[in-house]
Parts: structure tokens; sequence; C-alpha cells
């Protein structure tokens, strides 16, 4: 029951895009069309459910404070690695991503080539790296934390399709030339932003 | 001398990093409650960015195209797990409100973006020149959503209250929604003073 809260809460509450705004940059570039924006999504949703389960595990047996001490070595038992989270993170999610290619590239290559560039752009997307910190932040179990990831990844993949329809119908409308574009797709994303407010008084 | 200029003017407004080339938008947002957050936030990545470029642009020669991504990514990750532990250690109050978007300047677009599109092509002063410049242009708009962000929802600026005593708070310039807007209209305003259109 706590998990089912934690994924609501992840999907619509705290929506990873329009609460926190991570992964902002590819959510502006790619929601022109629907097509490629749900690409996007389904890449987000894929990497993100990997990387955060993956993270905690290291996180939790190799980097945080005293996590050594299954070891056994005393020189190791104090150790406090959580300094080198940022750039282990960043290593991880890099090469899960090169995995998951590889695999999807062997196995199921329908669903590779309908992901496509997206794959590769996703180790710079801010929302795996947040997802990842915010776990550790947040103090997530590892059950948790994969249900945070995917649910995240899902909330992304929501907010990029919903984005790349309202943009398709705009592009019919008459809007002032400064405000074409970037500007009116901050404007709208506001807007929907609003409409995930709405959301916050859910609680299970 | 008019090109040094350039470089280093250039980002501030013709060719802005968040309004016109709009990269680095996801920690721009959310940092900006505060003018004291977003002031932070705004040294370290001048810090972070001005010295990849530099470095980068050293290590240009003698790294192969095919593991630039890596090299760019972890002499960025370095300098940002060096500016975090610096903030951890001086500033800790900040450091807590700011939570994991100091660690997202990794991710953040407008490091790497000037690394691939401008420090692995020139030498190091003017990379160092140009990181400098966008950062600025970064730094530009993010106090100014943060100025605007904190004078409509809370009254004050850097803390000082600035509305009259009488003022009620508007609560959705503190609010995710508030940001997008706020954003938006500054792009707007922008691109109709420069006149730099997109077709969409």
């Amino acid at each position: 029951m706590e998990l089912i809260s934690l994924a609501v809460k992840a999907i619509f509450i705290e929506n990873i895009v329009l609460a926190f705004f991570l992964g902002m940059c590819s959510f502006l570039a790619l929601s022109k069309k629907v097509e490629t924006a749900s690409g996007l999504g389904l890449a987000v949703v894929f990497v993100l459910a990997i990387t955060a389960p993956l993270n905690w595990l290291i996180h939790h047996f190799l980097l945080r404070d005293g996590a050594l001490a299954w070891t056994g070595v005393p020189a190791l038992m104090g150790l406090d690695l959580s300094f080198l989270n940022f750039i282990v993170f960043i290593a991880v999610i890099a090469s899960a991503v090169q995995l998951v290619e590889m695999t999807l590239d062997k196995y199921f290559p329908p669903l590779y080539n309908a992901l496509g560039i997206f794959l590769p752009l996703i180790t710079v997307n801010c929302s795996i790296l947040g997802g990842s910190l915010f776990m550790v932040e947040r103090r997530y179990t590892l059950a948790e934390s994969a249900v945070f990831g995917f649910s995240s990844g899902f909330g992304f993949f929501l907010a990029i399709v919903a984005l790349a329809a309202i943009r398709k119908k705009i592009r019919y409308s008459h809007i002032p030339d400064g405000l074409k574009g970037l500007g009116m797709t901050f404007i709208m994303t506001g807007l929907m932003a609003i409409g995930f407010l709405c959301f916050s008084g859910i609680s299970l | 001398m008019a090109k040094t200029k350039d470089i280093l003017l250039d980002p501030l407004s013709d060719n802005n990093p968040i309004t016109i080339q709009i990269l680095g938008i996801c920690s721009a947002l959310a940092v900006t409650v505060k003018m004291e957050t977003s002031a932070v936030m705004c040294i370290a990545l001048t810090a972070v960015l001005t010295l990849s470029n530099f470095i980068m642009s050293l290590l240009r020669k003698v790294t192969p195209g095919r593991i630039r991504m890596i090299v760019e990514m972890a002499v960025i990750a370095s300098l940002v797990i060096v500016a975090d532990q610096f903030l951890r250690a001086f500033l800790f109050d900040i450091s807590r409100q700011l939570s994991v978007f100091v660690g997202l300047i990794i991710t953040n677009c407008i490091v790497m973006g000037r690394a691939e599109a401008f420090a692995m092509q020139n030498p190091p002063l003017p990379s160092l020149l140009d990181g400098f410049g966008n950062a600025m242009g970064y730094s530009a708009v993010l106090l100014t959503v943060a100025s605007i962000r904190e004078i409509l929802g809370s009254g004050t600026w850097f803390g000082y209250a600035l509305m009259p005593s009488g003022y009620m708070g508007n609560g959705l310039a503190l609010l995710a929604p508030g940001a997008f807007i706020i954003i938006g209209l500054i792009i707007w305003a922008q691109r109709t003073i420069i006149k730099k259109f997109e077709v969409d």
C-alpha cells in the first residue's frame, strides 16, 4: 500500500518534470511530435526503472558511510565514500544506458528501432541522475527506489506526451512572433503544472 | 580584441544559453524561489563552467574523439564534487536548500554543450571567456526569475522586506507553475527586443 501511494506521489503529485523541473531540456526539445515524445518517454521509463535500484545497491553496499563493513577488512570499516556518489552514479547511468541499448538491439529490435537516437541521449537527461540523487536523499529502501524510479519515469512519459499533443494543436493558432516556440511551450507547461497541482490533495 | 568582447558578451543577450540556446533549464527553475539560493547556484555554475571549459580546451588535442564524452563527464563530475563539498563545508544551510540541484550541474546541458560546441575547437583562453560569458548569461536569467518570484511571492528581496507590510504574497509565484510562466514571459520579452524569432 505504501508503495502504491509512493507511485501515485511520484507520477502525479510530485511529477519529476512539472514539480521538480528535471529533464526539462529534452522535455522541451523533443516534444514537437507525439511519436518522438513517446519514444523518449519510453526510454526514460526504461532507464530510470533500471538505474534507480542499481544505484541504490551501489550506494548501499559500496559508497555510504560504513557501507564497506561487509568486507570485514578493518581499514575499510569506517570509510565514507559518499562524496563519490556523483561520479559513480553518472558512470553507472552511462554504462546502464549502453547495456540497455545493446540488449535491446540483440533481443528486441523493434523496440530498439523505435527508441533509436533517444537512448544515448538519456545519459545526460537530468531526470535520470536526479532520480538517483533523490533516492539517496530521501533514504528509500530497495523496493521503494525501484517503484520510485519506474513511476518517475512514467510521470515524465505522461507529461511529455501530453505536451506534444498540445503543441501539435497549437501550431494552427495565431500567437505573437516572440512567443512562438519556446516561450509558448513554457507557458503551456506552466498551465499543465497548475493542472497537476490539483492532485496534491490526494493521499492514499 | 573585438572578437574577445564578442565571446564574452554574446551569451548575455543575443545568444543567451537559456532563452535562445535552450540549455540548462532544468536547474534554472528549481532554485529560483529565493535570491539567496539562486545567487549561490550561479556562483557554483560559473566556477564549474569556466573551469571545465578551460580544462577541456587544454585536453582537446590529447583526447581521442571516440571517448571525448566520457572525458568531459569525468572532468565535469570531478569539478561538481569539489563545488558540492565546498558548499557543504562553508555554506551548509544553503547547500541543504539546494539539495540535489548542485549535483545536477553535472547533467546541466550548458556545461556539456559548451564543452562540445566551443572548448573542443578553441584555445584555452577564449574557452575560459566563453565559459564565463555563458555562465553570466545563465546567471542573468536566473537572477531575474528569482527576483520576480521572491518579490511577488514573499514580498522580499535577498530576505529584506521590499513590499509594504500589508502585502499578501502571491503563492503561485513560489510554486512550480509560476516559474514556468515567468520564464515564458521573459523569453517573450527578450525575443521581441532582440527580434530573434523561432519558426515553429
